[in-house]
């Protein structure tokens, strides 16, 4: 007689996969905020490393002012130029600039150079520090006393912070400017009554929501960079940073739609900012 | 100096350090040996404090760093220097800049006297004009070499290897068991070598220990570990060690190698 067989716990049944991935997915994102805690936790400890700030502001800042300003310019263009159409059969064409300015203030002014700042900075902070934990130079801070989530994360976390709010100033007043080209070069629409309608229609609030906006998004694009970086493992070689790098930039602007979405709700409906 | 006691440590389901004991005294140099995977460099890093454990104690200069409050654990770190596998240099650093980075993040030394101090940490190592080149710039034993002198740089009490000769070519190999030597010797400091080079091993060692499927399976002096009638150990020697210091006459040799006297 065969002794009874215990029946072995299935380890590639539907269920079991799906409370895998909802264990890894909750344990990252614990992990995600334990970081993000620990740099609150660090901004506010001395000593303050300065140079490092300012070499990060540079680099985030000077360094993404150019693409900043042709993406905030063309965007402007574009909705000129669909203002304009979309609105001449209603005979409210003359609207166009109140129509740019707002958009371009309220939302698509941070939410280009977020997405801007998303894959050309995110991606750089998470393959800078995953290429520093492969080759064990975050081990090597650690031994030599030194936090790297002060020296690492925080200088990146304050930057981006600072310069997404005053990079998204510049997109969107290149934007306003970009629409202004547009309807005036392509539709002959008189240059002053843009300009009057854009000063009539832009408010401090507006101003404020679109910095409000621009400075979450650019924790989040810090976080997640920073974040992506310091979970790879050491073990993961050159694959493993490629694989974090392309997860930073596409889990950065799933969080850049999620947050604007939470933030517009926040604002827009529960605060009643207009 | 060092002191494991009883340490556990797994990944997952997997069991790296099943209770380890280990005793490192002032000033000896104790060399880990082990098959790649067998918890060798874990056992480092967990003297270095960077992974935590299971289950033990492992005490350091007389305090036990398992427990520590990061604050004190950094203090327990300037006595430690390490070597990493890879030198570990800082890529956006000067030679220069790596060297001092710790003086410069933990003291108040002025430039020109972190200057002199890398100075004379790159005399140390026998390197000098490349204060200024970066570590791309360098060759893997030149590498190896400033990953020393910036381990050097806070005159720690304990210095730390992690496969120095990983990667090198057999004249660098032997260049940096010598430096490892020379420096334990002028410096009497306490050391801890991982390596399965057995070259390295029986070069810079004047402790030993094997360990095998997280446990330790021998432990001491060079001499002694050649003697020990273990079957692994003994075929772990046997595939590494050079010649010149391997006795085939000696009766447990012979067991092992079936190489008769000429």
């Amino acid at each position: 007689m065969t002794p009874p067989t215990s029946t072995p716990a299935p380890t590639n049944g539907l269920a079991f996969l799906l409370k895998n991935r909802l264990y890894n997915t909750l344990s990252e994102i614990g992990e995600a905020f334990r970081l993000f805690a620990e740099t609150i936790f660090q901004i506010f400890r001395p000593p303050w490393q300065f140079d490092l700030l300012m070499k990060q502001l540079l680099f985030i800042g000077f360094n993404s002012l150019t693409v900043v300003l042709v993406s905030g310019f063309f965007t402007g263009m574009v909705l000129g130029v669909q203002g304009y159409v979309q609105l001449k059969p209603y005979a409210v064409e003359g609207s166009v600039a109140q129509f740019v300015s707002v958009s371009v203030v309220k939302e698509l002014g941070p939410m280009i150079t977020a997405f801007v700042l998303s894959g050309r900075i995110g991606a750089s902070i998470t393959a800078e520090l995953s290429t520093m934990k492969v080759t064990e130079q975050i081990d090597a801070l650690e031994v030599m006393g030194t936090n790297p989530v002060k020296y690492l994360v925080v200088p990146r976390f304050l930057a981006c912070s600072i310069m997404l709010p005053t990079l998204t100033i510049f997109s969107t007043f290149a934007g306003i400017f970009g629409g202004y080209i547009a309807v005036v070069t392509l539709f002959g629409f008189n240059g002053s009554f843009y300009i009057l309608q854009v000063q009539q229609h832009l408010y401090i609030g507006s101003v404020f929501i679109s910095l409000i906006k621009a400075t979450s998004f650019g924790m989040a694009i810090a976080a997640v960079g920073c974040y992506k970086g310091f979970s790879i493992s050491s073990a993961g070689g050159a694959e493993g940073v490629g694989t974090a790098t392309t997860g930073s930039a596409v889990i950065s602007l799933i969080t850049i739609l999620v947050l604007d979405f939470i933030l517009n709700h926040i604002l827009f409906n529960l605060l009643g900012f207009s | 100096m060092i002191s494991i006691k009883n340490v556990r440590k797994s990944f997952g389901e997997k069991n790296v350090l099943n209770g380890i004991d280990l005793e490192v005294p002032l000033g000896e140099t104790l060399v880990i040996l082990g098959r790649s995977g067998c918890g060798k460099s874990v056992l480092l890093k967990i003297i270095a404090g960077l992974l935590s454990i299971d289950g033990g104690e492992v005490w350091v200069d007389g305090t036990e760093i398992t427990k520590l409050k990061r604050k004190k654990m950094n203090q327990i770190r300037q006595k430690i220097g390490m070597l990493f596998q890879s030198a570990a240099l800082f890529d956006s650093m000067s030679v220069a800049e790596n060297i001092a980075f710790m003086l410069d993040q933990h003291t108040d030394l002025t430039q020109q006297e972190m200057r002199k101090v890398v100075d004379e940490k790159l005399k140390l190592v026998d390197l000098d004009g490349v204060q200024e080149l970066r570590p791309a710039q360098l060759s893997g034993g030149m590498r190896k070499r400033v990953g020393l002198a910036r381990a050097l740089a806070f005159n720690p009490e304990i210095i730390l290897y992690d496969e120095p000769t990983t990667g090198l070519d057999p004249v660098t190999c032997n260049e940096i068991n010598e430096l490892i030597r020379d420096l334990n010797k002028k410096l009497q400091v306490t050391s801890v070598v991982v390596t399965h080079d057995m070259h390295s091993a029986f070069s810079v060692g004047t402790l030993m220990v094997m360990l095998h499927e997280g446990k330790k399976l021998a432990y001491g002096t060079p001499d002694s570990m050649i003697n020990e009638d273990n079957p692994i150990l003994q075929q772990f020697i046997l595939f590494g060690a050079p010649d010149q210091i391997l006795n085939i006459d000696d009766p447990t040799l012979r067991k092992y190698t079936g190489r008769k006297t000429e």
